[in-house]
């Protein structure tokens, strides 16, 4: 019974993976300079499909600038108008270079995470499955990082020496400030850890939870019998996690969107404190 | 007590930040329905703010998760 089960479903690829797996970085392409491996990988596959999709549907969108937008450059406005109120909202008058930033921080993590719900396709090779690069924390860190080195660079740049007010708010009694300053200084510097391992934190733990969900379908499935009826319940549990993981991954990229809006905001006005 | 067993048990105490992490969700939502049922006109505005809110406190009990998982993979 069992064999009669699992054959059919090992026929489709169909095989109860570990809930790790799915993060394993696989090399496409072995290369390697000197002693440094730079294979293209699977996760250099998908940062390079994300940003090609971004790539084209922003060329179509934009290719024929009607008057009266179609379909396609009604969605490119949208979102521009979407991140635009955003930065104009939290970082107000001189927020408008950050735009281009900001934006491309949004639409990037936007597509990454979208494109990491994407299931794979049944049977094919390891190194081609659906793969977020967003679940990898060196990922998130990087784009945390280079926030932070944009925040520090500009506030220093834009304020001078009087950036580091942002440590000491002003009109607090004078005993205050030897608790508020350690305080906002070990606060700040725990911006970017948190600002990166909130998406790598959010995606993994969605993903591994969607995997475990369906590893037990399958393996109910695989048990037969009076299992196989109860294998509903894990799969319409699937569903719902899926349509939570949906929601978490257009929330997250705006959360990453917002809280960079909210730290560059800081250095530009942290002399007005 | 055996290195494999404590981790088990570490990896389990792990996941009691979700209780805060649930309570806190509560309270976010539960205050944004309050305020929102009084003053429906006021609710549209503030909706990015409790979505904000709302990713700020659920990375508490992800951090839990995170913890749980260095625990079990990390050492």
């Amino acid at each position: 019974m069992i064999h009669a089960m699992l054959h059919p479903l090992e026929a489709l690829g169909l095989q109860a993976a570990g809930p790790m797996e799915q993060f394993q970085i696989l090399p496409i392409i072995p290369l390697t300079l000197g002693d440094i491996d730079i294979s293209f990988t699977n996760s250099a596959l998908w940062m390079t499909i994300g940003v090609a999709a971004i790539i084209v549907f922003f060329a179509m969108a934009t290719g024929r600038r009607a008057l009266i937008p179609g379909r396609l450059q009604s969605m490119a406005e949208i979102l521009h108008e979407f991140v635009a109120n955003l930065v104009r909202d939290t970082i107000g008058h001189d927020g408008k270079k950050f735009f281009p930033y900001v934006f491309t921080l949004f639409i990037y993590i936007f597509v990454a995470n979208y494109f990491g719900l994407i299931p794979s396709i049944p049977g094919s090779a390891h190194e081609l499955h659906t793969f977020t690069t967003t679940s990898h924390i060196i990922v998130t860190f990087s784009l945390a990082m280079v926030t932070i080195t944009i925040v520090l660079v500009y506030g220093f740049a834009k304020n001078g020496l009087k950036f580091l007010k942002l440590f000491a708010p002003a009109g607090l009694p004078f005993v205050l400030y030897f608790l508020i300053v350690p305080i906002e200084i070990i606060s700040f510097l725990s911006r970017p850890i948190s600002l990166g391992v909130r998406l790598f934190a959010n995606m993994l733990a969605g993903h591994i939870i969607l995997k475990l969900f369906a590893g037990f379908v399958i393996s109910l499935l695989g048990a037969g019998g009076f299992a196989m009826i109860l294998s509903i319940a894990p799969f319409l549990g699937s569903v719902a996690i899926f349509l939570l993981e949906f929601l978490v991954a257009g929330l997250q990229a705006y959360v990453f969107a917002i809280l960079t809006c909210i730290y560059l905001s800081d250095a530009a006005h942290a002399a007005e404190h | 007590m055996d290195v494999e067993a404590a981790k088990l048990i570490g990896a389990g105490i792990a996941a009691i930040p979700l209780a805060g992490a649930g309570v806190g969700l509560g309270l976010i939502f539960g205050n944004f329905l309050a305020g929102a049922f009084r003053n429906p006109s006021a609710a549209a505005a503030n909706q990015q703010t409790m979505l904000l809110a709302f990713a700020l406190t659920e990375f508490t009990g992800l951090l839990g998760f995170v913890i749980a998982m260095i625990i079990l993979y990390a050492f």
